[in-house]
């Protein structure tokens, strides 16, 4: 028996038309889009030059996680038009509150690549300076980070300032409570908040059909209180209008906004997942076909934006980056073991030093054994020394 | 009222008889006053002044911008509370019963208390949370639980709990004060024990086991509820001429290992008091590391006197489950004593 029974009571009407203002095959759309306009084409040209290096990013990272150089790497391949117009939308004083799969937006919010690389190459847990960026942590439990955004947009508004924060989460991480209690905190305190919802329709392998029942994500603002869009995500005009909308609405004291994009994960959920059993080769063309990239690409070139010279600069730049992205991997591992211990609390503790003195003097007796010709010892299976 | 109001410094105020609760309300009050960083929010904390009064006025007094009613939940609570301390805030913020602090078990253990750690020391959480806990008093289903033993198993939390008015109002302003995340455990059958004070009282280091009562044959570890139950029992015990020194542990992490050690190294025998259940629970850890080290100064073995392995019971059979003076005697009269 399957949960999911056809209910004769709820109507669930086909999703709408999602807010779009350059179509899949790169022509501006001429009907109404909700009173947004398309961007200036030096505005559109700055995006496809992020996304074009981001991407170039994100498939390199990819490369170096299958040829075993880093732990992980979510990729966001796909979803460039989400990540680059919810960074482009922030002012440099605004924070953004971002998800493991969002390496991108840091990126382009000018993290170095040594410095996201940092935690996929399994140095430390965060490794790029926050306050720096204004970037939190990347968070991997399910939007938890979107209750850290709505605190820090109250705490903006309570001390008068005009920052902004804006979070990045997922379809599958809409189901979390986290997401109920940060949507109803700032519709309630009227936080200074911008959610992007990056509704890339997978949780791992789970469709979103099976996370709601709903139209869209966006159809959920109406129950707080605060304004929702569903907007195409893979049309980095339409969603770079509507978060800059959202964030310049959020600055001017009118509230939080629910931004949905709707676009797809063109990767696997990372590279230890299997997208075979969950989803046809087939289904990942069709998407394909509507690549972000290519369609802003269209556009600029029938316009007349976009010269051969300017996409070949362009594309040089991209792979500068990712050479220096491969040179990353040339740099020493900062991992130092005695760190482990001081960072944990802001007071220090004794129990703490007692352990850090513990880890030294192991460490500093096997640098003594490395230091003769013995091998060092090895554990049997009864672990007793062989 | 704004952040940026600048409000008279605490001056000293006259001597007065108070209960637990309003010396934390004082400390709160004077802590507010002295930091405008220092907001407060939580549920039903603002006009109501909390179900149980200890933030009574503090909503007149610093306003809306400072004192608010938050939505109901409590993974909210602390997650914005994370985000106000990242932009410069030092949110205290309130549980209103300790089984109610649960939903919010995420929020504190992967963020409140790894952030600081995961970012290399660059974020600092100054946050207080206020959990009202243990029983005592009465209540129904999910208002007595003692849940310390999940806080201080989180490395990166520091927890404390008050015994007395005058820790309460030191321990409190300290714990708010501290750029680290504390977990304020506030034994709710204490609330309304009166002790005559002159604020501002400073008392021992909040992160401190201080003697409450000198002993030569027992060392009695005790915190928060606890606490009197402990005293009450050295002062039973004199009159069978066993002579227990009162440990006062207040801070459960860190744990003074100094303090309890000398004394338990002078008495040579211990035992440990908490409402919680038995298995798992603080005592263990108690009992292990003082076991650890100090073991050639141990007569016997050390004992947990604690709640059974069971859920908090309904108010009509509670008795049954603290422990109690005659219970705590009973204990230490099963070791062998020559």
């Amino acid at each position: 028996m399957s949960l999911n029974v056809e209910s004769p009571v709820v109507s669930t009407a086909s999703a709408p038309q999602p807010l779009r203002l350059i179509d899949d095959t790169g022509h501006a759309v001429t009907d109404d889009a909700g009173g947004f306009t398309l961007p200036d084409p030096l505005t559109l040209l700055g995006l496809y030059r992020q996304m074009v290096v981001a991407r170039r990013f994100d498939v390199q990272v990819t490369a170096l996680t299958r040829q075993g150089r880093l732990a992980t790497y979510p990729s966001a391949l796909g979803q460039e038009a989400c990540e680059i117009a919810a960074v482009a939308s922030l002012d440099p004083g605004d924070w953004l509150f971002p998800t493991y799969r969002d390496s991108i937006a840091l990126l382009t919010r000018g993290v170095k690549p040594e410095h996201i690389l940092a935690s996929f190459r399994g140095e430390w847990h965060s490794g790029y300076d926050q306050y720096e960026h204004r970037i939190a942590p990347q968070a991997t439990p399910l939007a938890t980070q979107a209750l850290h955004a709505v605190g820090l947009a109250t705490a903006s508004k309570l001390k008068r300032d005009s920052t902004v924060a804006l979070t990045l989460l997922g379809d599958g991480a809409t189901s979390e409570g986290d997401a109920h209690e940060a949507f109803n905190f700032a519709a309630v305190w009227q936080a200074p908040v911008v959610f992007v919802v990056q509704n890339n329709q997978f949780a791992i392998s789970v469709p979103l059909d099976k996370q709601m029942r709903c139209r869209t994500i966006a159809d959920k603002a109406i129950g707080y209180g605060m304004p929702g869009f569903y907007v195409d995500g893979n049309d980095v005009a339409a969603m770079y209008a509507v978060t800059s909308a959202a964030v310049d609405r959020a600055r001017t004291g009118g509230g939080p906004t629910l931004v949905e994009g709707l676009t797809y994960r063109i990767e696997a959920h990372t590279n230890s997942d299997d997208p075979s059993r969950y989803r046809t080769a087939g289904d990942v063309d069709v998407w394909r076909r509507r690549d972000p990239i290519e369609r802003l690409e269209t556009y600029l070139v029938s316009i007349g934006a976009l010269s051969d010279r300017e996409r070949a600069g362009i594309r040089d730049e991209a792979e500068d980056l990712a050479a220096a992205t491969r040179d990353c991997m040339t740099l020493p591992v900062q991992a130092d073991p005695l760190e482990l211990f001081d960072h944990v609390y802001a007071t220090p503790r004794p129990a703490l030093a007692e352990q850090r003195a513990f880890l030294a003097a192991e460490l500093a007796e096997h640098a003594a054994l490395a230091g003769h010709t013995a091998p060092p010892p090895v554990s049997t299976p009864s672990g007793a020394p062989a | 009222m704004t952040l940026q109001s600048t409000a008279p410094h605490v001056g000293a105020r006259p001597p007065a008889t108070l209960t637990m609760a309003a010396a934390l309300n004082a400390a709160i009050q004077d802590s507010m006053r002295d930091d405008p960083t220092v907001v407060l929010f939580g549920e039903d904390v603002g006009p109501l002044g909390g179900v149980f009064r200890v933030t009574d006025g503090l909503y007149a007094e610093f306003g809306e911008t400072r004192v608010s009613d938050s939505p109901l939940a409590e993974s909210g609570i602390v997650g914005t509370a994370i985000g106000m301390a990242i932009y410069g805030l030092r949110p205290v913020v309130e549980m209103q019963f300790d089984a109610f602090s649960y939903p919010a078990f995420e929020q504190i253990v992967s963020h409140l208390a790894k952030m600081r750690n995961r970012t290399r020391g660059r974020i600092s959480l100054p946050i207080v949370i206020r959990i009202p806990y243990a029983g005592d008093i009465g209540g129904v289903e999910h208002h007595s639980d003692s849940s310390e033993a999940y806080w201080c198993a989180t490395p990166g939390l520091t927890v404390v709990s008050p015994s007395n008015p005058a820790d309460a109002y030191s321990m409190l302003r300290e714990a708010i004060a501290s750029d680290d995340p504390v977990i304020f455990m506030e034994p709710k059958s204490r609330y309304w024990m009166k002790e005559q004070l002159t604020l501002p009282v400073q008392t021992a280091p909040m992160n401190t086991a201080v003697v409450l009562r000198e002993g030569t044959d027992v060392t009695l570890i005790a915190y928060g509820p606890t606490v009197k139950t402990a005293l009450a029992t050295a002062e039973l015990a004199m009159e069978e001429g066993l002579s227990i020194e009162v440990i006062d542990l207040r801070s459960l992490s860190p744990f003074d290992d100094e303090t309890v050690g000398a004394s338990l190294r002078k008495t040579s025998r211990a035992a440990v008091v908490h409402e919680a259940a038995q298995f798992g629970g603080y005592g263990a850890e108690v009992a292990a590391r003082l076991t650890e080290r100090n073991f050639f100064h141990l007569a016997a073995p050390i004992l947990r006197i604690t709640g059974f392995d069971i859920p908090y019971p309904s108010p009509k059979l509670e008795e049954y489950f603290l422990p109690t003076p005659d219970r705590i005697l009973a204990a230490l009269g099963t070791w062998e004593w020559s």
